[in-house]
């Protein structure tokens, strides 16, 4: 069985800090990792090689840097990997990034199963996986939280929903989107981040996959991004200090007085 | 030039029409107003009676397009996008707002991959740009730190996902009146390479910490599983529903799917309360929408306090049982 796992290089989030007067996030100093819900993907990905064989392969759409992320995934136990890298990629929204690792996977010949982080801790949005689902013409499972069974090309998985768990049955080839319950990411070992190390990473242009350029970067993508502000996070709240039975009485009586006021209770 | 429609996707459960469906209705009215062109709301379903779709038209749809088959009697994607790409070519509406739900961050990429259209998630603002009428949708991105407005300037329909609660629900209007279109399901669009085969509930009760509007998240300051019990003695009290940090999740305190934060659910309810939670970046971007922010926590420089509208420093082994005593009170008054 045959695994896919596109990754995504992001910013730290816990470090992120903006520039409150261009709203944008200061890159200087922060530093890269893989996206950290792609995590669970990855476990998951070696999981079911290990119950199934097969090769797990990692792909990422990104700068030349992003040849970490897919390291950091070969470190972890994955087989090999794809940097899908040039100019022409830069601007991409979510239908542009579908289209063009969509192509690149075709390219990579035969595989059983694509696994993908629920979404990415920058963009934020969740539609990639998905996206490629669709592109792809296979099979589409989000919010997964385990796969129970994978026999005879048909997978049974389950997937978190709103009050519940739905169980599905589903024709290979698909593609799932994974949420943290799924697995425990494992550490990379001593002797998968030397085989991370020697191991070369193709990077892969437009030409190489295939990639029609109209269909990529900024012209290729239907959204355009008009404006981006910070948004001002401090409220300036009450605060009271409940240091002994006094202020904890007072503290108590202010806060319901206040959810009374603003007709909360 | 006209217009063409304004169109909002309703989604149902058990036969009944959900909240987040009058909540789009709210967000769509504003919209088909200002370009002067009708709401229309879009029900694929395994069966509705005109009485209760009445309901959409009552909160201001002025059509309703409603597909039926036992074959849409449960989500899969395949065949919901069959579907909708079938009414988009058909109907050429101008916009497209579904939830950001599971349903409709699953559908909705799915449906503009193949309508070859942009699609912006989770948006927490939409409005209509004067002068060319395009869309201008607003959402939270990297963790919350940026609001980013995003437009689709050429591809038709503009589709955008919404935050659920992040707007009110449109009021029932009796006086409202509209059409009801049923358009019939064409068999050939069943996709059948992905079955439900089964579900099950959340063994507690109400779980669903996405559509609460009270959340009581609990967080390491609890110090042990058995101390969540004074999370949800408060959540009762409120009416809410139990949330809980990462960290609460990863000891073991309590399930996942009452995570809130980057790594879980992101929620906006009215009020929002947060026990022996420090406020990591990865929380805050999960529950900073909320209304109104209550935070209890020992240490003051907690970075909650910062996005807190209430807070109390103190041991919340101290605070809760008084807090609760005092709700008792107020209760009995």
């Amino acid at each position: 069985m045959n695994i896919i796992i596109p990754v995504k290089q992001v910013p730290e989030t816990s470090n992120v800090k903006m520039d409150e007067k261009t709203g944008t996030m200061i890159r200087d100093g922060v530093e890269s990792i893989i996206n950290p819900l792609d995590l669970y993907a990855i476990e998951t990905g070696i999981q079911l090689k290990e119950k199934f064989g097969g090769l797990v392969t990692v792909i990422s759409m990104g700068p030349p840097a992003a040849e970490r992320a897919v390291k950091e995934a070969m470190a972890m136990g994955c087989d090999g990997g794809i940097v899908l890298t040039g100019k022409e990629f830069a601007g991409s929204d979510t239908w542009a990034t579908s289209y063009a690792l969509s192509e690149a996977i075709r390219k990579i010949g035969t595989w059983d199963l694509i696994l993908c982080g629920e979404r990415a801790t920058d963009g934020d949005t969740g539609q990639v996986g998905p996206g490629i689902a669709s592109f792809l013409d296979i099979s589409l499972a989000t919010y997964v939280s385990s796969v129970e069974d994978i026999d005879n090309g048909l997978m049974v998985v389950e997937r978190l929903v709103e009050g519940g768990y739905e169980k599905l049955q589903m024709e290979l080839p698909a593609l799932l989107t994974v949420v943290k319950e799924i697995s425990y990411p494992r550490l990379p070992t001593l002797r998968g981040k030397q085989k991370a190390r020697v191991t070369e990473v193709p990077r892969w242009s437009v030409d190489s996959a295939g990639i029609d350029k109209n269909r990529i970067g900024l012209n290729g993508s239907p959204t355009r991004v008009v404006k981006i502000e910070t948004p001002k996070v401090a409220r300036g709240g009450k605060i009271f200090a409940a240091k002994d039975e006094e202020s904890l009485g007072r503290a108590v009586d202010e806060l319901v007085d206040f959810l009374v006021m603003k007709e909360l209770i | 030039m006209p217009h063409r429609e304004v169109w909002t996707l309703a989604e149902a459960g058990e036969g009944k029409l959900r909240q987040v469906s009058f909540e789009l209705l709210s967000r769509g009215r504003k919209l088909a107003d200002k370009l002067e062109t009708q709401l229309c709301s879009v029900l694929l379903t395994g069966s509705m009676s005109d009485e209760d779709l009445e309901q959409l038209i009552k909160r201001g749809a002025d059509k309703v397009y409603v597909v039926e088959s036992p074959a849409l009697e449960n989500f899969t994607v395949e065949t919901h996008s069959n579907v909708l790409l079938d009414l988009i070519k058909q109907y050429k509406p101008e916009i497209f707002i579904a939830a950001a739900t599971t349903t409709g961050r699953t559908l909705m990429p799915h449906v503009s991959i193949r309508a070859n259209t942009g699609l912006t998630a989770d948006c927490t603002g939409l409005e209509i740009e004067d002068g060319t009428g395009n869309l201008l949708q607003t959402r939270p991105a990297i963790g919350g730190n940026i609001l980013a407005t995003i437009k689709t300037p050429e591809h038709r329909p503009q589709m955008a996902t919404v935050r659920p609660r992040s707007t009110r629900p449109a009021p029932i209007d009796e006086n409202n009146a509209g059409r009801i279109i049923r358009v019939e399901f064409k068999n050939n669009l069943e996709d059948k390479r992905v079955r439900r085969i089964g579900f099950r509930k959340n063994e507690d009760q109400g779980i669903d910490i996405q559509s609460a509007d009270v959340v009581v998240s609990g967080g390491k300051g609890l110090k042990k599983k058995e101390n969540f019990a004074l999370i949800r003695d408060l959540a009762d009290r409120l009416e809410g529903v139990v949330g809980a940090s990462r960290d609460a999740v990863d000891r073991g305190w309590i399930s996942y799917p009452h995570q809130v934060g980057l790594s879980g659910k992101t929620v906006t309810p009215k009020l929002y309360f947060a026990v022996g939670i420090s406020g990591a970046i990865q929380h805050l971007a999960g529950m900073k929408t909320a209304d109104t922010i209550v935070a209890i926590n020992s240490d003051p420089e907690a970075q909650i306090f910062k996005v807190a509208d209430f807070g109390i420093v103190g041991d919340l082994f101290e605070v809760l049982p008084s807090l609760n005593e005092k709700l008792e009170e107020v209760r009995s008054r």
